[in-house]
């Protein structure tokens, strides 16, 4: 194996609000390789967007370490942090937030082309931005250059996003729910030029996601990391822990998600949970995160010890003692 | 046939903006019938949310209907009733109309409810601005019917009924609300994106909760949404809206199996569903339309891979093209053959 682009080495974080102290992100362990395509799936307060900006350095963790090419990301040299935060970016959630609405596009992409002397020149800092362009299916690009955020749609965007991305040449983009604000129909669009990033210039993606079905078809040839008050429950090939889910948690949510196809849907079968409310961040439960709602809680063994992500029958990691029960 | 409950007939509705006419609602027809659940589909800018708006009389002052009538019929005891004229209602008349008889549930539960009324304000305030169980009969009376509602949206009731919004979760307040919906038993509800921005968990129970109180209350629902997944599971019609207009409607599984439209197969196409196949997900190219700025023609035809001369100067009819389905385009016979519907 070779060293990891990416490396999470007992990563934790908490926050504190009104004095009490939440724990969003619960001793993670993740290797990322180079070009690798990764989605977090999770529900809301799963710890799956701090994971994630931890990972493009926007947010120091807690304890534990985040090494980029082996060099812890808190402690790094100079010259290698600026190859990091070059190497590793973020395309954040919401298109309509996160470009200055009174730059134009081309301004946008030009700065930190000349700020970090990608280009020389006005000339050259152009073509550039052109190029980049019709690398996220802007074209022609000349429609785009001096148009202003708010005269595009959503996935434009989104688009102009990416292209700020790619500016600096990153290995890796972390992509926070960067297509669920834009409509259906253009979604896989957008999905599709992520791919065709890694393919064509080996950019890798960590998206981030609460739609199962969407990091299926996106992480195709990837993982896919399922994500539960702030620890991973079960981690594994993409079609492997969709199609052969191990763990309960994800077994729950493969049977919860509405299908768009009405046989489909009325024909499925679901599972009970236990309980219907996420419990409180604040009240994490003890052992298993998952034990008050978990179908096939087993008692206390489920209620006191923590179980370690481990490989299942399927190749997947899994954090269940029932899995490893049955294993072994 | 019984009567449908609520017939909208060529509504047209405009938002005035500096640059110009919003078009947003173009001569929608559907009818709704008693019992049964419509989803109105569409991306966002289609002018589904302003249908259910204008419904209501609840169109913010920049928006005009231009034309259209919606009748809505007071069915008692299995006969069709009184007929009422939804868009001249006004005063009383309104008010009786909105609540007793048609109910919504609006987009964003975490701001439709008021953070400094408990969950028990809210349905003393909804009883006596409607005029239900009014004097001294409210407090014993309405508290029992509205705990009852607690328990049949599976809230905890007793502790909900003494909660601030705020101590409830997204999904619980969502589930206040249809509670609240149902307080005056309406028969016919609107529900504006019920599930969007929960967590799939939590919307799987809202879906839970709405198709058991539909079976056990038996109250039509509208549903308005971008989300084709809720539209498979609870409607039993669906109508696809584009650029204002109803492009097609028919029963839930001739529009998923057998689309005739070429947006609708695009968008079914481009929904990743577990099951699906990589290679047959699709998205449909170009972006949506300005409403301000309509395409000649079909509105479809900038993005429609079928589109030629007359999708360009022709706006396609609905027209019923099997019993019961109606389409809106020239091409309809063959749309199916040239894209191919992964999902069949």
């Amino acid at each position: 194996m070779p060293e990891p682009l990416l490396a999470l080495d007992h990563v934790n974080r908490t926050f504190t609000v009104k004095g009490q102290t939440i724990k969003a992100v619960d001793d993670i362990n993740l290797d990322i390789q180079a070009g690798e395509v990764l989605c977090l799936v999770g529900e809301s307060g799963c710890g799956k967007t701090t994971t994630g900006k931890m990972i493009a350095g926007l947010l120091p963790t807690s304890s534990g370490r985040i090494l980029y090419r082996g060099k812890d990301i808190a402690s790094i040299a100079d010259k290698d942090r600026k190859a990091y935060r070059l190497g590793v970016q973020m395309v954040h959630q919401d298109p309509y937030a996160s470009l200055n609405p009174i730059q134009t596009i081309y301004q946008t992409l030009a700065a930190p082309l000349q700020h970090h002397r990608f280009t020389r020149g006005e000339s050259e800092t152009k073509r550039r931005v052109r190029e980049l362009l019709e690398i996220v299916d802007l074209t022609p690009p000349d429609d785009f250059l001096e148009k202003y955020p708010h005269q595009l749609s959503g996935g434009q965007r989104q688009r102009v996003s990416v292209a700020r991305a790619l500016t600096v040449l990153p290995e890796f983009i972390v992509a926070d729910e960067a297509v669920s604000m834009v409509d259906v129909s253009i979604r896989i669009s957008l999905l599709k030029m992520f791919t065709r990033l890694k393919d064509e210039m080996g950019v890798g993606v960590l998206l981030i996601t609460h739609d199962l079905a969407l990091a299926k078809y996106f992480a195709w040839e990837g993982r896919i990391g399922v994500m539960y008050l702030g620890r991973i429950m079960e981690i594994g090939q993409a079609r492997e822990v969709v199609d052969h889910p191990q763990h309960p948690y994800t077994q729950v949510l493969l049977s919860a998600i509405p299908e768009a196809d009405p046989d489909a849907a009325r024909a499925k079968k679901r599972i009970e949970l236990r309980s219907t409310d996420m419990p409180s961040l604040l009240q994490i439960p003890t052992g298993c995160t998952f034990h008050p709602r978990c179908p096939v809680f087993a008692g206390e063994v489920c209620e006191k010890v923590v179980p370690p992500l481990k490989k299942g029958d399927w190749g997947s990691d899994v954090a269940c003692h029932l899995v490893q029960a049955h294993e072994s | 046939m019984p009567e449908p409950v609520l017939s909208v007939r060529d509504l047209s509705i405009a938002y005035q903006a500096r640059r110009g006419k919003v078009q947003a609602v173009r001569s929608i027809s559907f009818d709704v019938e008693r019992g049964e659940a419509v989803a109105l589909i569409g991306e966002s800018g289609s002018g589904k949310t302003t249908v259910g708006l204008g419904l209501m009389h609840l169109l913010p002052a920049t928006a005009k209907v231009l034309e259209g009538n919606v009748l809505y019929r007071r069915h008692s005891n299995g006969l069709a009733g009184r007929e009422i004229e939804v868009l001249s209602l006004k005063g009383d008349n309104l008010r009786q109309f909105r609540w007793h008889e048609c109910a919504m549930v609006f987009q964003s539960a975490l701001n439709a409810l008021n953070p400094v009324l408990r969950i028990s304000e809210h349905f003393a305030d909804t009883a006596k601005a409607h005029g239900y169980l009014s004097g001294y009969r409210q407090t014993t009376a309405l508290k029992e019917r509205s705990l009852q509602l607690l328990s049949m949206v599976r809230l905890d009731p007793e502790r909900v009924w003494r909660s601030f919004p705020h101590e409830l979760s997204g999904g619980m307040r969502q589930r206040v609300l249809i509670a609240l919906a149902l307080l005056l038993e309406p028969q016919l509800l609107i529900l504006d994106e019920p599930t969007t921005a929960l967590d799939i968990l939590t919307q799987r129970s809202i879906m839970d909760v709405l198709k058991e109180l539909r079976q056990k209350l038996g109250f039509a629902m509208l549903f308005i949404s971008h989300d084709l997944a809720l539209a498979a599971e609870l409607a039993d019609r669906v109508a696809t809206v584009y650029a204002g207009a109803i492009i097609e409607i028919g029963d839930v599984r001739t529009i998923f199996r057998k689309p005739y439209h070429p947006y609708t197969i695009g968008l079914i196409n481009a929904v990743p569903t577990l099951t699906s196949d990589k290679s047959t997900l699709i998205s449909v190219p170009g972006s949506p339309p300005d409403l301000i700025q309509l395409p000649t023609g079909c509105k479809f035809h900038p993005r429609c891979p079928l589109a030629d001369d007359r999708c360009r100067r022709e706006e396609p009819p609905l027209t019923e093209v099997v019993s019961g389905h109606k389409t809106a385009c020239w091409h309809w016979s063959k749309a199916r053959e040239v894209l191919k519907v992964y999902r069949a």
